[in-house]
């Protein structure tokens, strides 16, 4: 039911881009853009993304800054346009802060993003679907010590790196939940500014305890251009998180060729041993 | 001179002076080893299963050249595979991909073995040593499983390990000594590679050449359940059905393999995860010991059995003890020996007591095991359970039939749910397919007499291509 209404509410709601609560089941999210894996005009933008935001508290270890060939760049704009320290085309993508810092700081050591996009899949969903929604999921929230939360992923120790160049949007946050006195709906609206108010209506009867967020951009065309830099970086995490993918694909193609060619030989070849069977 | 005196000539002539072994055991495996004309589809998963383990192993060796056992960086060292060793991520998919299809390759071997009564006299020593080779297999896939060393391989490890804990008195120590420490850690890992490239693999090996030599020993049996070797060509004196594998069987088998390949292949080049079956998503986050993962399940091959396990909850053990005493009971109304009865009543009322009799009973936990056990060692005693005068279904009544398919969708839904978090419905349902899954190996003496049978040919069904 809740999965019906929310798809209405969807569809309803034209500029209101409605992604769920994360808590698991039921959460509606907004497909990530495959045609940007294989744009790589996309993954350029997405590794400059990655390495200017995502480069510093997380690390992507298992990757190599020479891999980046494979999307159509050269060890000579890696080292100008993209290795801001001191490291090698030849190195992984390490960051400098330490897990342990970082838990002080954090309450969690960010995790390495090498494999975030597979890690991220689930049963549920897919990985990207996750961390496009994820990425675009930020909403403020002042009890939260980044004072920062995200639908897609509750309580979320990450703060919203990228809030700048997504801009300020208005947050709706409604929420079914169980009170002392029966259950009740309560809707908080944050405006473009950050401040919050709560109104509260007793509800009668039977709810299910549910959470939803929507948002209003101020700038809409600014909110567009973000989530198409979203989808790019989310574009850029899917391919390093299996660089051999679309190699594999390609020559998958050409193996089952080579293979079913072989088959049709081998069963005509079997065909002629068998014709002397009776 | 102490040579043989050689029928060949040239090269093949000298080495054969030499060592006649070499071509008397290629004839008597090969070129004259006669198979019956008439296998089926189903007759092509042993020789795809052996494929399969060449594969791993080839596929292993050069992972093991790359892989390092090490709990620091077992993770980092599969991605390196994946990413710096070049075609790393073919040999590792091959490896990966080819796990998940040896076991379906077994599973559909075995179920040739059903459909047809392969394990029935004289082939019963075939049938064990086939059974020996799949807990072999689950012992390599399960230790094989963690050395990734990702979350999945952590805790599946873990929660298995644990489980040797319920057995009652040495349980807790033995569970520390198989990990070799406290938690799975760096020496669980070791020993576990220790066990995946060398201990398991070895007596794999071994095993499946008694499997084979034991089934070339007595010949093959064939969807009919004819012997072919009852009808023999009086004047060469080879079976009037038989074939000689080579070249009759290798063609057909090359064959039947690159239909093989091209599924095989296909999965592997463009959906190596098989949507999170063959390689679990959990298992790409690195393993920690600190975060126990929401749900834990093992690979698709072993959620039937971990189903089973699931489903021996605590309410569970009283329909189980009613079970165990109904089977008791029949038991004791049918068998003729009274010593045999009465120990049978007396085994039947120890295990109730230990199932629910108070202060006496054992963990569900230890029964689960237990049933886990027996659901992959009851297909050990189906040479003897399985009492029908005939061998294959084909001549059967269509019900017996039913019931294997019955028994395979069981076991599919068991399968199933393994893979899925546990619910009070779902639960039910695996309590009910579990009692099902049993029920149907017990009750063998007693269904696969009943009904109609239809009378077996002489010769083989076969009709020229």
């Amino acid at each position: 039911m809740k999965k019906v209404l929310l798809f209405l509410a969807l569809v309803a709601g034209t500029f209101w881009g409605a992604v769920t609560h994360a808590a698991g089941e039921g959460i509606h999210m907004d497909p990530f853009p495959e045609a940007r894996l294989k744009n790589f005009a996309s993954l350029q933008n997405g590794a400059r993304l990655f390495a200017n935001y995502c480069l510093n508290c997380h690390s992507a270890s298992l990757m190599r800054w020479n891999r980046l060939q494979d999307i159509g760049l050269d060890d000579r704009q890696i080292k100008d346009f993209l290795i801001f320290g001191t490291q090698k085309v030849g190195d992984v993508m390490t960051v400098a802060m330490r897990p342990a810092d970082a838990k002080v700081w954090f309450g969690k050591a960010p995790p390495d993003l090498s494999v975030i996009a597979r890690a991220r899949t689930s049963f549920e969903y897919s990985g990207p679907d996750y961390l496009y929604a994820f990425l675009r999921g930020f909403y403020r929230d002042a009890s939260t010590p980044t004072g920062w939360n995200n639908m897609a992923s509750a309580n979320i120790a990450m703060p919203h790196v990228l809030w700048e160049r997504q801009g300020p949007r208005e947050t709706t946050i409604e929420r079914v939940v169980e009170t002392e006195k029966g259950p009740a709906r309560v809707v908080t609206e944050i405006d473009r500014d950050g401040n919050a108010s709560s109104t509260t209506t007793p509800l009668s009867g039977h709810h299910e305890e549910s959470f939803e967020v929507s948002f209003k951009p101020v700038d809409e065309l600014r909110e567009r251009q973000y989530d198409s830099d979203v989808a790019d970086l989310v574009a850029y995490l899917v391919y390093m998180t299996d660089p051999s993918a679309s190699t594999r694909s390609h020559l998958g193609v050409w193996v089952l060729l080579l293979i079913g060619v072989f088959a049709v030989a081998a069963w005509r070849l079997n065909r002629v041993y068998w014709r002397d069977v009776h | 001179m102490g040579l043989h005196k050689s029928e060949y000539k040239g090269l093949l002539g000298w080495i054969d002076a030499r060592m006649p072994t070499m071509m008397s055991e290629y004839k008597k495996h090969m070129s004259e080893y006669y198979a019956p004309k008439n296998f089926n589809f189903w007759y092509f998963f042993g020789g795809f299963a052996l494929v399969m383990l060449v594969l791993q192993i080839v596929t292993g060796i050069f992972l093991t050249m790359h892989y390092k056992p090490d709990a620091r960086y077992a993770f980092e060292s599969v991605e390196y595979i994946m990413r710096d060793v070049p075609g790393g991520w073919f040999i590792r998919y091959m490896h990966s991909t080819g796990a998940s299809f040896f076991f379906l390759v077994v599973y559909l071997h075995m179920f040739r073995g059903l459909l047809y009564g392969s394990y029935r006299k004289p082939r019963e020593l075939v049938w064990i040593f086939g059974c020996l080779i799949f807990l072999c297999l689950m012992g390599e896939a399960f230790f094989g499983y963690l050395l990734p060393w990702g979350q999945m391989s952590y805790w599946g490890a873990q929660v298995i390990v644990n489980l040797f804990g319920a057995i009652p008195f040495i349980g807790p120590d033995l569970a520390i000594w198989i990990r070799g420490d406290f938690v799975v850690s760096d020496a669980t890992l070791n020993r576990f590679f220790s066990f995946h490239v060398i201990a398991i693999p070895l007596v794999l090996l071994g095993l499946v050449v008694a499997h084979v030599l034991a089934l070339h020993d007595v010949g093959s049996n064939n969807p009919d359940g004819v012997e072919i070797k009852d009808k023999l060509d009086p004047r060469t004196g080879r079976p009037l059905d038989g074939i000689p594998f080579h070249p009759y069987y290798t063609v057909h088998d090359v064959y039947g393999l690159a239909l093989f390949l091209l599924a095989f292949f296909a999965i592997l080049f463009l959906a190596p995860e098989m949507g999170g079956y063959f390689l679990e998503w959990n298992n790409f986050i690195p393993a920690d010991p600190l975060t126990t993962p929401p749900h834990i399940a093992p690979v698709w091959y072993f959620t039937p059995y971990y189903s089973v396990l699931r489903a021996t909850t605590e309410d569970f053990m009283w329909v189980l003890a009613a079970g165990v005493a109904a089977y008791a009971i029949l038991l004791f109304l049918v068998l003729q020996r009274a010593a045999v009865k009465y120990a049978i009543l007396i085994v039947a009322l120890v295990l109730v007591v230990l199932m629910i009799g108070g202060p006496l009973k054992l963990d569900p936990k230890f029964w689960g095991v237990v049933l886990m056990g027996l659901s992959v060692t009851i297909f050990f005693a189906l040479p003897w359970i399985d009492q029908a005068p005939v061998k294959s279904m084909r001549y059967r009544p269509l019900w017996h039939l039913g019931l294997l398919v019955a028994f395979s969708v069981v076991f599919l839904i068991l399968g199933y749910l393994g893979t899925q978090q546990p619910t009070p419905f779902s639960t039910y349902i695996a309590q009910a397919c579990t009692l099902l899954y049993f029920a149907f190996f017990l009750l063998m003496p007693w269904w696969s007499r009943a009904g109609e049978f239809k009378p077996v040919p002489d010769r083989v069904v076969f009709a020229a291509h």
